[in-house]
């Protein structure tokens, strides 16, 4: 049982700030994510980058790259607890509550440096042109915000489970099916030149999903964290 | 067992009925007779999930490990007709807009759903502790129906439909099926759905009989 009287944000900022320390250390995890979207990054820009291929195929590339980074990526933070043993002390001593929050944070943070790299890389290898970065920008971010969502407490799940890597990359994707459609669609319509008026229904559709899917994961998360 | 005299005559009605009436959706023709069968099987690969997903519930809440077999074996039917309903709505847009499958909101949302039935199975079978692989089934069962709605509710309000059902809804948001149609579905819908019911509670006496011989033992 937690023995400090720090409340819910400071708690989350530590458990935050120990992930990130713990990352910077050995990287893998930063590693795996960045060298697989940087690969496939590159896989795209050479086959088709320079073809002429409309923003519809365009944008679908350039989420494919970002989901699949995701996948290899955004289940570090709970298997590392595991493999290195630290899970069960953790346990112990923090609350599910600062623990979600500073592991989505975390998961969070990681997305966002790789679609930092992967966005003007993609731009700079592809002939797609950005002539609205405002939407773009708000897309991709609300899309990030919706993969964490839903796939920090999959990773906690798979976490103490048999053939991690695969059974992650299973249990997210049916989740992540619907805000991809959304994504897609969004994208390809920004990257063909519409702007705020047009992708109205799918900036709403990707803001309450988000909210849906974390006001879920902290109240389920108590029930995989304690088990 | 009076009921069960009952379902046959039920069933055995619904289907004589879809092929002798005529065929429900005249530009479509005879093809359009597969909605009698597709749209039960929709429908209760939806409610096997959501009674799947309260019986999680009720495994978190009491932790009796016969509410999360019953949380399985719902599942287990549910993928079964989600299969079926898969299956039969492919049949149908082959033979109506040529390609066994458009990505069409609907067809997208089957399609997400048998993957969560599969994602549910694959982690099953991944645990091997009792009680954690029920803690765990459970919460994923609940988080994964959160994202249910959105494809089933809202996606087909975003994106312009393939699918016939919503050419039959006029503005007012009613239903313009014919009565006759009307009827055809729902004794099918209600066949269905008793069936349905009928083998959740065998799979339910199996699973109680059989739990209480390996207590014996």
């Amino acid at each position: 049982m937690p023995s400090s009287n720090a409340n819910l944000v400071t708690r989350s900022l530590a458990i935050l700030a120990k992930d990130i320390r713990l990352e910077l250390r050995s990287r893998h995890a930063l590693n795996a994510i960045l060298l697989f979207a940087v690969s496939t990054l590159s896989v795209v820009s050479f086959s088709v980058g320079q073809s002429g291929l409309g923003p519809h195929v365009l944008a679908a590339l350039y989420w494919v790259v970002i989901f699949f980074s995701a996948i290899a990526g955004l289940s570090h933070s709970f298997v590392r607890e595991e493999e290195t043993g630290t899970g069960l002390l953790l346990r112990l001593k923090a609350d599910p509550d600062p623990v979600y929050l500073g592991k989505f944070f975390f998961n969070l943070m990681l997305l966002m440096f790789i679609a930092a790299v992967v966005t003007p890389l993609f731009f700079a290898f592809t002939d797609a042109t950005l002539e609205q970065p405002a939407p773009f920008l708000t897309i991709t971010c609300l899309g990030i915000l919706g993969l964490c969502a839903s796939t920090t407490i999959v990773a906690a799940i798979i976490a103490r489970a048999a053939s991690r890597g695969a059974l992650f990359a299973v249990l997210s994707f049916p989740l992540l099916i619907p805000v991809l459609l959304v994504l897609v669609r969004a994208s390809q319509k920004v990257l063909d030149g519409q702007s705020w008026g047009e992708i109205a229904s799918e900036i709403q559709f990707l803001v309450a999903f988000p909210v849906v899917m974390i006001v879920g994961s902290i109240l389920l998360f108590k029930f995989v964290w304690r088990e | 067992m009076w009921w069960k005299a009952l379902l046959f005559i039920i069933m055995t009605a619904a289907i004589v009925a879809a092929f002798v009436t005529e065929a429900p959706q005249q530009q479509i023709g005879e093809a359009s007779r597969i909605f009698y069968f597709h749209i039960p099987q929709a429908w209760i690969s939806v409610l096997a999930f959501a009674m799947s997903m309260i019986y999680s519930i009720g495994y978190l809440r009491k932790r009796d490990i016969l509410t999360d077999g019953r949380a399985a074996d719902t599942a287990a039917i549910g993928l079964l007709v989600c299969i079926l309903a898969a299956a039969t709505g492919s049949i149908f847009a082959k033979v109506t807009w040529g390609s066994f499958w458009n990505w069409d909101p609907r067809e997208s949302s089957i399609f997400l759903l048998l993957l969560i039935y599969g994602a549910y199975f694959a982690l099953r079978g991944a645990v091997q502790d009792e009680n954690r692989r029920a803690t765990l089934s459970a919460v994923y069962s609940i988080f994964a129906f959160l994202t249910v709605p959105f494809l089933v509710f809202v996606l087909p309000r975003m994106v312009p439909s393939l699918h016939p059902s919503d050419s039959v809804v006029d503005e007012n948001m009613k239903f313009v099926m014919g009565a006759e149609v009307w009827r055809i579905l729902l004794t099918s819908l209600v066949g269905f759905s008793v069936l349905y019911l009928w083998m959740f509670n065998i799979s339910g006496r199996i699973r109680k009989l059989s739990r209480a011989r390996f207590e014996e033992i």
